[in-house]
């Protein structure tokens, strides 16, 4: 492709912009704002604003106890995202979706229900070197606490997965916990490999869908994935709502979360019996307009169409790539083939730190994030302590990327690479 | 941030860092860091009646981080410890010459002066400490 001729994709790209609001404001120096850090957190667009603010304005109340009219409104709509979320996911059922706080917190319902009950001293749980913190601290901890065992698939030169050793480094397993997509090199994980081999070898599958879930149409019967992970902030949604797939039979085996109102059928000061799925899990005052924040989210994005949405990452992706690579002494992350990668570029450039390069894009109005983003470890393996990411959604257009690309060559003039 | 903060003489000490590597046998040796950048500085002194007689540091991390040390050790060299425990913010924002920083990015300037500040007080603890045991 030709620097600057922008994919067809682009078209619509420049009109979903237009639904976001905070698109259009500019920085405190006048430049308009090219923001690549959705990997972080996404824009919000319009109807997801309307949504949440119109439950505030005309019917907040608490759920599944009142029995006045915007009560039974709040419950309703809540349940209905619950509906849309299902879909969404093709889950079998909504008794499948439990509305958590992030993928963070849904890791970790897993680890301290399903992990503390049934992994044991001797048993292995097997992530890969790709892992966000969210996604190894908790297993970790369930380490220690039981003397189960961690292990890792390892990656290979671009960041890919290695799979050689897959049956051998699954005897053994009881759970395979592994992210769906690497949010520091971009890395899509071939769980449609994995997942047969993990059942087969009797393990549990959790997949970190943090990073899949705003981009790629998942699919959780096709993938077979035991639970999925989701936030639902990087989607379109709030902050402070997410949201756990598993599957049936595993949530009702599971104990409860957190325990308190909501999640109970009949309490004495004896004992509790505990409500039916999905409110088993939901202890307390849910997060009511995050929920149906989320709900709008998954609205817009299918309308949008997940397609597309893949589409146009692939397209931007490759021209971001391909842009990156030219410029000199810059260096990539990460799997080469936009088509094996989510929308996320992490580099470096010559001796400037990332924490200086990200504050000179800033002052070009380019938002990048830099650090470690997460993965120390991953860092750690590749040699580095930082990397600067820049990271595309459905709002970003070609014209971002050659603001991004202008914007390092400036950082480089300054640095006099 | 005014990308004007990275002027010619912030990039000189950033890649020719002034009083950098090891002191042979300090009497003070320091080290943190700011987990956010990942940047890490180490200091060593030498301290001769409540002075830095000599300092030397080492690190890691962004240019502000590395030149913000840098330019610190040539300022400090003779000062009283009292005196460098004085120092503050403003101090360093001067001595950069940067008017402005985004608030994530003071911590990387003024961590060589926390680092240093640990090391004085632990000259000066040592000194109260010396103080005690003489009979
Ligand atoms: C791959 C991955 N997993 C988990 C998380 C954690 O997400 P949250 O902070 O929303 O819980 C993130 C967010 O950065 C992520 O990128």
């Amino acid at each position: 492709m030709i620097a600057g001729t922008p994919h067809t994709t682009d078209e619509k790209a420049e009109r979903v912009r237009a639904d976001f609001p905070l698109l259009a404001t500019r920085t405190s120096k006048g430049k308009p704002l090219v923001y690549l850090d959705s990997a972080a957190t996404s824009q919000k667009p319009r109807s997801v604003i309307d949504t949440v603010s119109s439950y505030y304005e005309r019917y907040n109340a608490n759920i599944h106890r009142g029995v006045y009219e915007i009560a039974e409104r709040a419950t309703e709509a809540y349940e209905a995202a619950r509906k849309r979320v299902a879909a969404f996911f093709n889950a079998a059922s909504t008794d499948e979706i439990v509305f958590t706080r992030n993928a963070t917190e849904s890791i970790n319902l897993v680890c301290y229900t399903w992990g503390f009950e049934n992994l044991h001293a001797g048993d292995a749980i097997l992530l890969t070197r790709l892992e966000h913190h969210s996604n190894i601290v908790p297993w970790q901890l369930l380490a220690a606490k039981t003397g189960a065992e961690l292990r890792f698939l390892e990656l290979d030169g671009q960041g890919r997965v290695v799979l050689d050793d897959l049956e051998r480094k699954l005897q053994g397993v009881k759970l395979v916990a592994l992210t769906h997509v690497s949010n520091t090199l971009g890395t899509i994980v071939p769980l449609e490999q994995i997942v047969p081999a993990a059942h087969a070898a009797g393990a549990v599958v959790l997949a970190d869908g943090a990073q899949a879930a705003p981009h790629l149409r998942v699919d959780v019967r096709a993938l077979d994935v035991d639970f999925y992970a989701a936030s639902g902030h990087k989607m379109l949604a709030p902050t402070g709502i997410g949201a756990l797939f598993g599957k049936r039979a595993l949530l009702e085996a599971m104990p409860p979360f957190l325990a308190g109102g909501d999640m109970i059928r009949r309490v004495t000061f004896e004992r509790t019996t505990y409500n039916e799925l999905p409110w088993k899990f939901e202890a307390g005052t849910s997060n009511i307009s995050g929920a149906i924040g989320l709900g709008a989210a998954v609205d817009y994005l299918q309308t949008l169409d997940m397609t597309w949405v893949r589409e146009h990452e692939v397209a931007l992706t490759s021209y971001a790539l391909e842009r990156l690579a030219a410029v000199p002494h810059l260096t990539l992350y990460g799997p080469k083939q936009a088509q094996e990668r989510g929308g996320v570029a992490a580099f470096t450039m010559g001796d400037v730190h990332p924490h200086d390069l990200a504050s000179i894009l800033d002052a070009e109005g380019v938002c990048v994030r830099a650090g470690h983003h997460c993965t120390m470890p991953l860092h750690e393996l590749l040699g580095l302590t930082a990397t600067a990411r820049a990271s595309f959604y459905v709002y970003n257009t070609f014209a971002d990327v050659d603001a991004l690309i202008e914007a390092l060559e400036k950082a480089a003039r300054i640095f006099k690479l | 941030m005014d990308e004007l903060f990275y002027r010619e003489y912030i990039l000189e000490h950033y890649r020719s860092p002034h009083n950098y590597g090891h002191l042979e046998n300090p009497d003070i040796s320091v080290e943190d860091d700011n987990p956010l950048c990942g940047d890490r500085i180490r200091v060593d002194l030498k301290v001769e009646d409540g002075r830095i007689a000599d300092v030397r540091f080492e690190g890691k991390g962004c240019a502000i981080s590395q030149a913000s040390a840098s330019m610190l050790t040539d300022a400090v060299k003779g000062m009283k410890l009292e005196d460098m425990l004085r120092l503050g913010k403003d101090e360093i924002m001067e001595n950069l010459g940067a008017e402005t920083l985004a608030a994530a990015r003071i911590k990387c300037a003024t961590l060589g002066l926390k680092v240093l500040k640990a090391a004085a007080m632990r000259a000066l603890e040592r000194a109260v400490e010396a103080e005690g045991q003489r009979p």
